[in-house]
């Protein structure tokens, strides 16, 4: 009876994988059987001319979207740790007020967000660079990040604080040096889905960052969807050299994601 | 409390983003740290010109964008004149907004009714707890992490009308061919089930956190009284589970609204209109044609936040009171 259902449950997940496994299928297939009746359904005498492809007209979009994330990453937490250790832990009249207005901020929709920038940014002149990418890309971590620090630092007892003020530490003292330390699972919480979010933003890239040098890697696929649609091996390589930040998070930090996740995460 | 984060929220989904530092603040008193109202301040000052530079303005511009008259020119030079509601009363008349307004419904209520009731019936499933259980749940995060863009590319190849896979499959059990993304009577249908797709996960992993709170007493209580599994699930599990079955669909609601990179990406609206919604329709007037039209665009969006936050203060009042 177990084992019917962990054959069940394989069944299921083979099924929910099917697109992420023909994605991989696709990238290996030679231009000439892209089309062949019935489709080629395990990539026997693949090819590796899509990634080929990826290597030689991609790396620069992939270099530009590791600078936004690792941006958005740092932006994020310089923004968010602070002000969630002040609305766990000092609490200030007003603190309730900006907790909701920050609930509220996650809820607009990018795209509306992103006309707004555009407008600012052309009036700026900073269209198409990568700060006012990364800029625009930490609106969609910043609330979230908010939120779980503020939930975490709410479980840190008050001794532990308390300590450090009566040895003579300043507020900013304990939280550098106290807060901080303790709340690592927070920050890597926060880090992975700040990083994921802007490596895969695409609406803030499309209308903020089109008609720069530097752009990121979901650019470089939709180009590549309405420039050359034939060669779907290229297309389908760069998508799976997209996806390897989202699995390498997956193996690496699934407890987090899953914390992320249920803390009321957010996809844009 | 190393493990705060990561133990404690899923037994609790609705703790952290139900504005937890209010709830929690009432459980342990000031003492006497009111002196440094002005410290908490310090800290929170970043944060409030933040959101104050880079939400609050945005906001402004995009109802400045919708209340004035732009050209290309005047939107350079920022000396558009006033004309009141005049994008608003376009926007109505525009004969798109009946298809877009019906399309944004249709693609929000069917994405979420499948992606719930899918996300649940795995949620039941896998909280069975056999074997490979939490590897699988796990793999099925998949498709919720991974970029917009690459799912949407791959949907649109496996819908290709010649050489798509599910076409081929379809032959396979002698069912015609259907122009997936090319025909008006498929494409928000394609667009919708890629969408339920990447929104199972999601509720799968919320549902399944709730189930995991309800104590397993309850159902040794009911099948002592000797109600069958179907009979446990519709009696005991699921009315239990009403508070995060509502959060998750009103979290769904405000999410699925702005959806705009999947359908962009696979159908860019059309064709002739037949999957645009209004966060497509605000994109195209904006940025989607040679020659923008700010205005409409920015309206369209205005009206989209106002839906969104309809459903986003339901769900904020929601997780209040249940906090």
């Amino acid at each position: 009876m177990r084992r019917a259902k962990t054959v069940l449950g394989l069944i299921f997940t083979a099924i929910m994988l099917f697109p992420v496994y023909w994605m991989i299928n696709v990238s290996f297939t030679r231009d000439t059987d892209m089309r062949a009746d019935p489709p080629h359904l395990f990539p026997l005498d693949g090819t590796l001319e899509g990634y080929r492809a990826v290597l030689d007209q991609q790396l620069p979009y992939l270099g530009t979207s590791l600078i936004v994330g690792l941006g958005t990453v740092a932006l994020t937490l310089a923004l968010s740790a602070p002000a969630g250790f002040a609305l766990a832990k000092l609490r200030p009249k007003g603190g309730g007020v900006l907790s909701f207005v920050l609930l509220i901020a996650q809820m607009i929709p990018g795209i509306i967000m992103a006309m707004g920038f555009y407008a600012i940014y052309l009036r700026l002149g900073v269209l198409n660079t990568v700060g006012g990418l990364i800029l625009a890309d930490s609106t969609i971590a910043v609330p979230f990040g908010v939120l779980i620090f503020t939930a975490f630092m709410s479980g840190i007892p008050d001794e532990l604080i308390h300590a450090a003020m009566i040895d003579g530490a300043t507020t900013w003292r304990t939280f550098v040096s106290v807060i901080l330390p303790v709340s690592r699972n927070a920050i890597v919480t926060v880090s992975l889905f700040a990083f994921l979010w802007a490596w895969s933003d695409f609406v803030f890239a499309t209308t903020l960052d089109g008609g720069g040098d530097a752009q990121p890697i979901t650019l470089g696929i939709y180009h590549y969807i309405g420039n050359n649609n034939q060669q779907w091996n290229a297309i389908m390589a760069t998508a799976v050299i997209a996806s390897i930040p989202a699995t390498l998070l997956l193996i690496l930090a699934q407890r987090y994601v899953a914390a992320g996740v249920t803390a009321g995460a957010v996809k844009d | 409390m190393a493990h705060d984060v990561t133990t404690g929220v899923p037994a609790s989904p609705s703790a952290p983003a139900g504005g937890g530092a209010g709830a929690r603040a009432e459980g342990t008193p000031g003492r006497g740290r009111r002196g440094g109202h002005w410290t908490a301040w310090a800290f929170l000052a970043p944060i409030v010109i933040y959101l104050l530079a880079f939400y609050a303005y945005p906001l402004y511009r995009n109802l400045d964008l919708s209340l004035r008259h732009y050209t290309v020119r005047s939107f350079v030079q920022g000396d558009a004149p006033f004309s009141g509601f005049d994008n608003y009363r376009d926007v109505f008349a525009d004969p798109a907004f009946g298809p877009a307004l019906l399309h944004t419904l249709t693609f929000t209520v069917v994405s979420i009714a499948f992606q719930f009731a899918i996300g649940l019936a795995l949620a039941v499933f896998f909280a069975q707890n056999f074997r490979l259980s939490a590897t699988l749940r796990a793999l099925f995060l998949v498709p919720w992490l991974l970029p917009l863009i690459v799912s949407a590319s791959t949907w649109t190849w496996m819908l290709n009308s010649d050489s798509g896979i599910v076409n081929h499959a379809l032959e396979l059990i002698h069912v015609d061919p259907v122009n997936w993304l090319t025909s008006p009577d498929w494409a928000l249908t394609s667009v919708i089930i890629a969408n339920v797709w990447i929104g199972i996960p999601f509720n799968l992993v919320v549902l399944y956190s709730g189930l995991q709170a309800i104590p397993a007493e309850v159902h040794e209580a009911a099948s002592i009284d000797g109600a069958n599994g179907w009979q446990r699930f519709w009696r005991v599990t699921f009315p239990l589970l009403r508070p995060v079955s509502a959060i998750t669909l009103l979290l769904g609601l405000v999410y699925t609204l702005k959806v705009f990179d999947l359908i962009w990406i696979m159908t860019k609206g059309g064709p002739a209109d037949a999957s645009i919604t209004f966060a497509t329709w605000s994109y195209r007037f904006s940025f989607g044609s040679l020659l923008p039209e700010f205005g409409p665009g920015a309206a369209v969006g205005n009206l989209l936040i106002v839906m969104a936050l309809f459903f986003g203060l339901l769900y904020i009042r929601f997780q209040r009171r249940q906090a």
